[in-house]
């Protein structure tokens, strides 16, 4: 069994990076993730609902299938999305925690709670295409390729009927950004 | 040839008992330690919960540490009480290259973002889990699965996967969680608890129970011929998302549908005994995995779910859930659905009501999350 490559993606605070090619470059201070969305002209109004982590691979999902000849509203059982990264969902817990923190301005919010799973951002992915296979979070201090190539390859090892994976690394944790994802396929 | 997995040490912590056997003894009993709290984690509104007793927990940690209780959250002392009764009843060095820890919890020590006595970094993940290896003198970097609440069963298929594919020779899976203001007051904000003991399945279910546990199983990799009776083997596990929608499950069951058919590729399902749902006792679970249940055919199997035992334990359910139901599965019985007396889902299925015998040797474990995830566990006995 063998399987390859076929496009990846980098976004960190500055630059938007596919395939080696600068693909976005920030210049101001405004919503960068979104500021993203428009340069790539993506059209998915759920977006705005996200919190960072699911908007930042959502984005990165979006630009790995840029150039895929697929049919998005298939439904892909042989599809699979194995992120990871070392926040979990911290950066959404702490907006969750501000809203609880204070007895005379409790506002607990479903909208907020939501995004407080580190995995919501493969279920993300998965609905915007329809993903049906596995979906998969792990959580390690720091992004190692050798692991991420591991689960990989247990993923393709498990089951045989696997076509495309989603994999990589998607960290959101206030100021720090750092999303290096691939598509791999089995050749 | 050297591909069987099976089951060769468990721990368990719950309110119901400090072994896995003694919460055995209290299900069979039909006990529960689900109570209504008031002025609990300082949050506004009332809410029932199955909570851990402290003291227990500290003097369980005691037994085994010589060095106080200060330097351990609850969540993380939970955790290394099951995972030494585990390590210990599977006889192994824990501290050898040949042993993967594998964690599972959704939030972990999340509560310590209000306030925070120990290093800046104990609220990741992957620190809780350094913690516990640092504990067994364990030199791997652990691997922290955070899938909702499906995060005990592909924990389980993690291990898997690193004893087939990554060489190693056991597997300590450890789920793990701890209830808070945060984690109580966000399911309070969905409506999804139950103002009284929870009823999966039951056509009056108000929602669910949260439960605090910590579940440790250690599994290894060998052949058939080796086993003795009674071992518990992993038959099968899928994990399918329902691309469908981030907090609700699909209508139509189709993710956990995929994942049954996946996990019991190749197997003869008229040998199940039971299926151990994750029967949440929200009215969408519950419907969801009904459907299913009966789109795959199995709506005739006695269907059961241990919430009303001991709540749902986020990200140690399908640990504890799985540990529990080997029990049932080696006395030959069918544990009953306890709070449940008027079966009513979407689509009819057979919800164990009465304590049965059963002559199966297999049992087949559902579970389904937030983020659209769903597994399935198949597990036989060796007879």
């Amino acid at each position: 069994m063998s399987y390859t490559i076929t496009s990846q993606c980098q976004i960190n605070d500055q630059q938007v990076i596919l395939n080696d090619n600068l693909l976005v470059q920030r210049t101001g201070e405004g919503d960068w993730l979104a500021d993203i969305y428009h340069a790539i002209g993506m059209q998915y109004p759920k977006f705005f609902k996200m919190d960072n982590l699911c908007k930042a691979g959502t984005l990165a999902a979006e630009l790995l299938l840029r150039d895929l000849d697929f049919d998005r509203e298939d439904v892909k059982p042989d599809w699979a999305v194995i992120l990871m990264n070392s926040a979990s969902s911290l950066d959404d817990d702490r907006k969750y925690q501000q809203t609880i923190a204070d007895a005379e301005n409790y506002y607990p919010s479903p909208a907020v709670f939501v995004y407080t799973l580190a995995n919501i951002v493969t279920g993300e992915i998965c609905i915007r295409h329809k993903i049906g296979g596995e979906s998969s979070f792990y959580i390690f201090e720091q992004f190692d390729e050798t692991q991420m190539h591991t689960f990989v390859q247990q993923a393709f090892a498990s089951n045989p009927e696997l076509t495309h994976v989603i994999c990589g690394w998607v960290d959101v944790d206030g100021d720090t950004m750092d999303v290096r994802m691939w598509l791999v396929v089995k050749v | 040839m050297n591909d069987i997995i099976y089951k060769i040490g468990e721990g368990v912590v719950s309110p119901l008992g400090m072994t896995a056997g003694a919460v055995y003894e209290a299900l069979c009993k039909g006990e529960s330690r689900a109570q209504r709290y008031e002025n609990t984690f300082g949050l506004p509104e009332p809410f029932f919960a199955s909570l851990l007793d402290e003291d227990k927990l500290d003097s369980a940690f005691s037994a085994l540490w010589d060095y106080g209780t200060e330097g351990y959250t609850k969540v993380e002392k939970a955790a290394i009480v099951a995972a030494a009764q585990a390590i210990n009843e599977a006889n192994i060095a824990a501290d050898r290259e040949e042993v993967i820890f594998v964690l599972s919890t959704t939030k972990g020590n999340v509560d310590l973002l209000e306030n925070n006595p120990y290093e800046p970094e104990r609220p990741y993940l992957w620190r809780t889990a350094q913690l516990i290896t640092e504990y067994f003198d364990n030199p791997n970097t652990p691997i922290v699965v955070s899938n909702a609440c499906i995060s005990g069963c592909a924990a389980q298929i993690a291990a898997i996967n690193q004893l087939r594919y990554g060489g190693y020779k056991y597997a300590v899976v450890i789920g793990a969680e701890a209830l808070s203001k945060f984690v109580i007051s966000g399911f309070q904000s969905f409506k999804a608890l139950s103002p009284e003991r929870c009823k999966p399945f039951d056509a009056n279910r108000r929602g669910l129970n949260l439960g605090e546990a910590a579940a440790a199983i250690v599994y290894t990799i060998g052949t058939d011929e080796e086993l003795d009776a009674g071992t518990l083997i992993v038959q099968g596990a899928a994990i399918n998302n329902d691309a469908n929608h981030i907090s609700g499950p699909s209508r139509t069951g189709e993710g956990l549908l995929r994942s049954i058919t996946k996990a019991n590729e190749g197997f003869d399902t008229s040998r199940l005994a039971f299926i151990n749902a994750h029967g949440t006792a929200t009215l969408y679970n519950d419907d969801m995995e009904s459907i299913a249940i009966s789109r795959a055919g199995l709506q005739d199997v006695p269907v059961n779910s241990l919430k009303g035992y001991f709540g749902h334990t986020l990200g140690a359910a399908g640990i504890l859930e799985t540990i529990l139901s080997a029990h049932a599965l080696n006395h030959g019985r069918v544990l009953p659905t306890l709070g449940t007396d008027t079966p009513g889902t979407a689509a009819t299925v057979n919800v164990c009501l009465q304590s049965q015998a059963t002559r199966g040797d297999s049992f087949m474990k559902l579970i389904s999350g937030f983020g659209g995830s769903n597994a399935t566990m198949t597990f036989r006995v060796k007879r």
